[in-house]
């Protein structure tokens, strides 16, 4: 029982990483009817933006101390970083501590400008185009935005660790009633979790309980029909591109903890998130979300020694097994509406 | 002439003569100069564009003509180039029975994965595809390590069995692969003056291999079965309306280009006997992609074009390093030259591949034919001018599109 509970918070922290790219995915093409192939990369530079900000907040005045020497016997240099000149050592350094969650308000505006120039400079253009065309030229955005990066930050990954208050780990099973040490969990990894939870429930109350969201909702439903109304419903389209990129850099900021920031990080998710999307049914949000958590799970569960050893490989492949199976056996996916991507 | 109308047997005989003389025309630096390290006439990077032509021209027959983009389709090269050296391990390091192996290897091997995939189109086509070479890949790297030396690779041993040929050679290593005694590594070096060539086995066995396939190719696009994969491509329900099963001829069309897939794998161990995974992997698929839709997706020439310009870039341009820059823009004073070799170094060398990235998404948004309907738009630009000069009536030099 409780190896079981393991794995099912094992899978949780990818799902969701899965679960909130595959949003944006299914936002992306359930609004515009675009297939981004450069969502991965969104979610990289979101991570990015964690980098970023941690370097930026390093960034440090160089002053000499003629007291203390160094071990030639040169005065030392000292680096303070401006932060904790500006706001003393005790919340300067707690604001350095703090970076990756600080990053999500950095990264907010970042990623939203970012999705706002990838469609009103690039993707508008692809509408009347075949959905090859657009994986083609999302593809390679991906690759162009992936180069900048690796040449900025270069190509080795980049830890970026969470604040040292939520370095430990949870023992879980102690609060479920099982013997201590049986289950174990990362603090880090449960807030991703709740913190997807967040945004995913944000995404959908926003949809559901705001005009806007109305609107946005009709517009995927019926997209002339609305446009008739005299709502201008391609600005809120861009805007919902937006709101995707900042939803997929959302998931990168946080992610960047978990494991080390680097230029291709995006691509080995890409893949899986189309999956996903598959899987759940393209153009449905809940599906989405649904499958993005089921994939996760079912990726940990089949890493247990016991079904490795059972059906050797197994771990490497179910993701693909599973979508192969649903794409053949419900081609709309698990929740996927009737008419959409039916060529 | 072979079967051909006049205007392909035309472009056939100037790829012939192009792939003849390769050599030499990859080669227009003298040795020692400081151009030298544009050439490319060497064999290793001439045998890489032919089968890379190869592999190219395979993926067109599919994705050019019936439309179905499929994002797996290294796995089939993949697949081949196991199958290849899987031979040249047991039988003999004739290189005739590992391509012909790695052929039908691949060609089984995507008889299943497009038997199962041609169930759906679109998206969900590129995504089984996508899935299928990712799951090869994945195993190939782990559970399968017996027949495919995961991490390492599969690699020749000194003892491996080779019931056709001898294990090892009188010097206790392992022999190279050959042609019925002709081995591929052989060649003539050609002194000319400066000048250095290299005619080399390899290279023209690949050469020959790229030609038949091209042949092929040509033979297929012109024919009613060639015609059938166009009407997948523009209207398939109209196709379901006349009687007409799409399925068999898509499927076919996707077996024809796994064997070509697994052709080129074969090639590939063929001149270099090993074979890895991450040769499945889909960066891999990725790859073939961008360089049929650079060349141009759906005309004859284009994906040899496509495969000659990235592979040429992966190996020449990527070696270009900001010492070179600094002296080819050594002429100017100081400060510019610093101006302009930081703002040339990221497109270069290591940063190839924004290069890369860049050129394809302009040709996607600009250029959907890619670099052959460039040339054709160059040639009507070219054309018209002229019938304006002489007051002449315009020529029609627009030709239908491929």
């Amino acid at each position: 029982m409780d190896a079981i509970i393991l794995q099912i918070l094992n899978g949780l922290d990818k799902g969701s990483a899965y679960a909130l790219i595959a949003l944006g995915l299914t936002l992306i093409f359930g609004t515009l009817g675009v297939v981004n192939f450069a969502h991965g990369a969104l979610f990289m530079l979101g991570a990015f933006c964690a980098v970023t900000l941690s370097r930026l907040l390093q960034t440090a005045s160089v002053t000499i101390d003629p007291e203390r020497t160094d071990f030639l016997g040169n005065p030392l240099k000292v680096e303070t970083p401006y932060v904790i000149e500006w706001f003393g050592p005790e919340v300067g350094s707690l604001i350095l501590d703090w970076s990756v969650p600080l990053a999500i308000l950095f990264a907010i505006p970042i990623m939203g400008l970012i999705g706002l120039a990838m469609e009103r400079g690039l993707i508008k253009h692809f509408y009347k185009r075949p959905h090859a065309d657009q994986i083609l030229v999302t593809f390679g955005l991906a690759i162009v935005l992936q180069e900048i990066v690796k040449y900025f930050y270069g190509a080795n990954p980049i830890p970026t660790p969470a604040p040292d208050a939520l370095v430990g780990s949870l023992d879980f099973g102690v609060l479920v009633g099982f013997d201590a040490g049986t289950v174990i969990y990362p603090y880090w990894r449960l807030i991703y979790f709740v913190f997807a939870a967040v945004v995913i429930g944000v995404v959908f109350a926003f949809l559901q309980f705001t005009t806007f969201g109305m609107v946005v909702r009709a517009g995927m439903a019926d997209r002339e029909t609305v446009g008739l109304l005299g709502i201008n419903i391609d600005r809120r389209f861009t805007l919902m591109f937006a709101f995707a990129a900042i939803v997929a850099g959302l998931a990168g900021v946080m992610y960047a903890p978990i494991n080390s920031p680097n230029y291709h990080m995006g691509m080995d998710f890409l893949v899986l998130s189309f999956v996903v999307v598959v899987v759940g049914g393209m153009g449905s949000l809940p599906g989405a979300v649904a499958a993005g958590f089921l994939l996760g799970v079912l990726e940990s569960f089949a890493s247990m020694p016991q079904v490795v050893t059972l059906i050797p490989g197994i771990n490497q492949i179910i993701i693909y097994l599973v979508a192969i199976i649903i794409l053949l056996t419900r081609p709309r996916g698990l929740m996927g509406r009737k008419g959409v991507m039916e060529a | 002439m072979f079967g051909l109308k006049q205007k392909d047997a035309t472009l056939f005989l100037v790829v012939v003569a192009i792939t003849a003389l390769a050599p030499f025309l990859l080669n227009p630096f003298p040795e020692n100069s400081e151009l030298a390290q544009f050439n490319a006439g060497y064999p290793d990077l001439m045998q890489r564009f032919m089968i890379f032509g190869i592999f190219a021209i395979g993926f067109n027959i599919l994705f050019g003509l019936t439309g179905y983009l499929s994002f797996g389709h290294a796995a089939f090269l993949g697949v081949g180039s196991y199958a290849g050296v899987w031979m040249l391990k047991l039988l003999s390091m004739n290189i005739i029975p590992a391509i012909i192996v790695s052929v039908v290897v691949a060609g089984v091997f995507s008889l299943i994965v497009g038997y199962i995939s041609l169930r759906r189109s679109g998206i969900y086509f590129s995504i089984l595809t996508l899935a299928f070479a990712q799951m090869s890949f994945a195993l190939a790297y782990s559970v399968l390590t017996p027949i495919t030396g995961g991490e390492t690779g599969l690699q020749l041993a000194l003892d491996d069995p080779r019931i056709f040929g001898v294990a090892q050679t009188a010097d206790g290593s392992i022999p190279l692969t050959n042609f019925f005694g002709l081995e591929m590594r052989d060649g003539i070096e050609i002194a000319a003056g400066p000048w250095l060539f290299t005619l080399n086995v390899g290279y023209y066995l690949s050469a020959i291999v790229m030609l038949a396939s091209f042949y092929v190719a040509i033979r297929i696009f012109r024919s009613p079965f060639g015609m059938m994969l166009k009407a997948v491509k523009s209207n398939q329900q109209r196709m379901n309306y006349t009687g007409i099963n799409p399925k068999p001829y898509t499927l076919a069309a996707f077996v024809i280009s796994g064997m070509y897939a697994g052709l080129a794998g074969g090639l590939m161990v063929a001149m270099d006997p090993l074979a890895g995974a991450e040769r499945m992997q889909w960066t891999a698929s990725g790859e073939v992609v961008l360089m049929t839709i650079l060349g141009g997706a759906g005309t004859l020439v284009g994906p040899l074009l496509g495969a000659g310009v990235i592979k040429y870039f992966e190996n020449i341009f990527s070696k270009i390093n900001d010492n070179i820059l600094y002296e080819w823009f050594s002429f100017m004073p100081g400060g510019l030259q610093d101006f302009f070799v930081t703002i040339i170094y990221p497109f270069i060398g290591k940063g190839w591949h924004l290069t890369l990235g860049i050129m394809f998404m302009l040709v996607v948004i600009f250029l959907p034919g890619g670099i052959v309907e460039g040339g054709k738009r160059l040639g009507r630009l070219f054309s018209r001018k002229k019938a304006e000069g002489g007051g002449s009536d315009a020529t029609p030099a627009a030709s239908p599109a491929e």
